[in-house]
């Protein structure tokens, strides 16, 4: 298991590195530079901005400057956003970020897993159509339509919740809905199927033929061995969250990462834009391991190779 | 009164025994024709209704994004001045002189937007950028995932290992972060080749963006496709007929492609129908937040980013663009889903 567990690690390492040197590349393929946005500066101005930031020196140097630091932890100062290092923002952005998509991630799992259950359980019934007509749809939805739908409704027509900003729990309602109504479809699928399968397993049978009360046999033998799917989605889910995230902080003007890195592509701000893509290409590649390893802890009968 | 005489005799009849003609042959036969694998797969996709009606809903999407817009009087970019900010159906000042002058007018079906240009047919542009996007992307995806993974899978091995591994890399960056990188950065060599290498141009008539959507897409989401094709390959490649294959002398080329890939393609089918959608997801979803098709080119993304802007006053902007992507994407979902049973029962988990 820990050789296992190694080799995992050293990939996910390689395949950081990868995205690192990669984003760099491309970073500097893209014409123009953080200076140019503003009101056009001097010759001399440039070239002190240029020396100040590093940017005079050779690409390779830079590269080697940068990844010597990166293994540090140090990220480096925002180029456009004066006086800031890149962590602290991406600290700040990623708490916003974090609590809206922490929420998404945690409605979606409970709404999803029940309804899934409720579905398989009641498989045939009017109810059982209910959920899968639902959760069909529910997936054919891009979120940035759900967002924009639900402000026309509760903002627009109705005028319950406020349209942007992140200050009450009310603001919370909206994006969190936005961003978990494809996950909680998808997990109500998944449960449903694999909910089916494991109701006709013969284990299902013998717990019932001995005797077990309906929620014992529900909770301890069936969701259990169901759940299994669910786990390995965890990962793709917040990958999922993660570009849900681009659009809903987009429409509600939610100060998070995602925004952050939008907003510092088109600034060419590089130090941001290398920060915050190695640090959400970790968060994904991290939960990726750990869904892993996770998903192997939860079903010994899966062989680590 | 021959068989009375002896009534010990076995008293057969000869004419029993004689060879039967052939239609008696033809009357005995009970068995159905037999059914090949592609017959039994339409068959029992023709049952399920709800790949039926998606299938329609597509075809009708098709007419409306690809024939519709060359008989419509308005064309995507033309601003029709003095009918900015139209409602459905809704007439400007100098279109009912116009009418009353005698003359005619082609009613604005959808509306107009802030700039006076149709909604009506920039929908029908918009959903075929979605549809081009889906499956020219898929269809890329299919050619490489296929290509790579039936190589790795037959080759087994080493290659399998070490192509396997590229994959396995691929497949954990996050893509959504890459494709949005590529978006911005290819851009510009795109429009520099465009603009300045001759035999080039033909990337403006297409359109740089959407050119960067499928080269983002082919270089990313193909890993999929491989991991299917390789396990397909992986457990065909063990059966008699590629035996009897190489036995014949058919080389490698010929295996995988007459063989190996012949014999994969409902799970290739099933699972590039079911790329579609996400295509159509992701374009949609770049586009929106501004890195999609370039303006003028409609895409239903940008058209609904567009309408945020005025959801107060002009909400039926955006329900257009919204309700035709989720149709879309549903469709096509649910028609992958039909192939799927039709096709590949054993896919379903």
């Amino acid at each position: 298991m820990y050789a296992y567990i190694t080799k995992r690690l050293l990939m996910s390492i390689f395949t950081l590195w990868l995205v690192a040197t990669l984003t760099f590349t491309l970073m500097f393929m893209v014409p123009g530079g953080p200076f140019l946005a503003e009101k056009a500066p001097s010759a001399a101005t440039l070239e002190a901005l240029n020396q100040k930031y590093g940017l005079d020196q050779p690409k390779i140097v830079q590269y080697k400057n940068y990844m010597v630091k990166l293994v540090q932890g140090d990220m480096g100062v925002s180029i456009k956003q004066r006086g800031r290092t890149v962590s602290s923002i991406i600290s700040t952005g990623f708490k916003v970020s974090a609590r809206v998509g922490g929420l998404g991630i945690l409605l979606a799992i409970l709404v999803g897993i029940p309804l899934g259950s409720i579905a398989a359980l009641n498989r045939g019934k009017w109810i059982d159509n209910v959920i899968v007509v639902f959760s069909t749809a529910g997936i054919a939805v891009p979120s940035f339509v759900v967002s924009t739908l639900l402000m026309l409704i509760f903002s627009v027509k109705l005028d319950l919740l406020p349209t942007y900003g992140l200050t009450s729990w009310k603001h919370y309602i909206m994006p969190v809905i936005a961003l978990s109504l494809y996950p909680s479809s998808y997990i109500s699928r998944l449960m449903r199927t694999s909910m089916l399968e494991v109701l006709g397993q013969d284990y299902m049978r013998t717990a019932r033929a001995k005797g077990l009360s309906q929620f014992v046999m529900l909770f301890k033998h069936a969701l259990r061995n169901a759940i299994l799917p669910v786990v390995t989605y965890l990962g793709p889910l917040l990958a999922y969250t993660l570009t849900g995230s681009f659009v809903v902080e987009k429409i509600f003007t939610i100060p998070g990462l995602g925004s952050e890195f939008i907003s510092s592509i088109i600034n060419r701000d590089y130090t941001m834009i290398m920060g915050t893509t190695i640090f959400l290409a970790a968060l994904i590649i991290i939960m990726n391991l750990l869904v892993d390893i996770a998903y192997k802890i939860v079903d010994p009968r899966i062989q680590f190779k | 009164m021959k068989q009375v005489n002896n009534k010990l005799s076995l008293q057969l009849d000869v004419s029993d025994f004689l060879p039967a003609d052939k239609e008696e042959k033809q009357s005995l036969v009970i068995m159905r024709e037999s059914v090949s694998f592609w017959r039994d797969g339409v068959r029992r996709f023709k049952k399920n209704k709800i790949a039926m009606t998606s299938l329609i809903v597509i075809i009708f999407v098709l007419i409306f994004a690809f024939i519709m817009p060359g008989v419509y009087p308005y064309s995507y970019e033309q601003q029709v001045r003095g009918s900015e900010n139209l409602a459905p159906m809704q007439y400007s000042q100098q279109e009912l002189e116009l009418k009353a002058a005698g003359g005619k007018v082609f009613p604005h079906i959808l509306g107009t937007d802030s700039l006076g240009r149709d909604t009506m047919v920039r929908l029908m542009y918009g959903s075929r950028i979605s549809l081009l996007v889906g499956l020219v992307a898929s269809f890329l995806v299919l050619i490489i995932g296929s290509i790579y993974g039936s190589i790795a899978g037959y080759f087994g091995g080493k290659v399998d290992m070490i192509m396997m591994r590229i994959v396995d890399i691929i497949y954990t960056v996050p893509d959504i972060l890459i494709i949005i990188l590529l978006m911005v950065t290819l851009k510009y060599p795109l429009e520099d080749l465009a603009n300045n290498v001759p035999g080039f141009e033909w990337i403006n008539t297409i359109g740089v963006g959407l050119i960067c959507i499928f080269i983002v897409f082919s270089l990313l989401y193909w890993v999929g496709m491989a991991r299917i094709v390789r396990s397909q390959v992986l457990s065909l490649k063990e059966q008699e007929f590629v035996t009897a294959a190489r036995a014949l002398g058919a080389g490698h080329g010929r295996i995988i492609r007459k063989h190996l890939l012949v014999n994969s393609m409902g799970a290739l089918i099933v699972t590039t129908t079911l790329q579609i959608p996400s295509a159509i997801f992701t374009e949609s979803f770049l586009s929106f937040i501004g890195i999609g098709v370039a303006a003028p080119m409609p895409s239903l993304g940008s058209m609904a980013a567009d309408a945020i802007g005025g959801i107060q006053s002009y909400p039926y902007r955006l329900m257009a663009p919204a309700i035709m992507i989720s149709l879309i994407i549903l469709s096509f979902n649910l028609l992958g889903d039909g192939l799927r049973d039709a096709f590949d029962p054993k896919l379903k988990n």
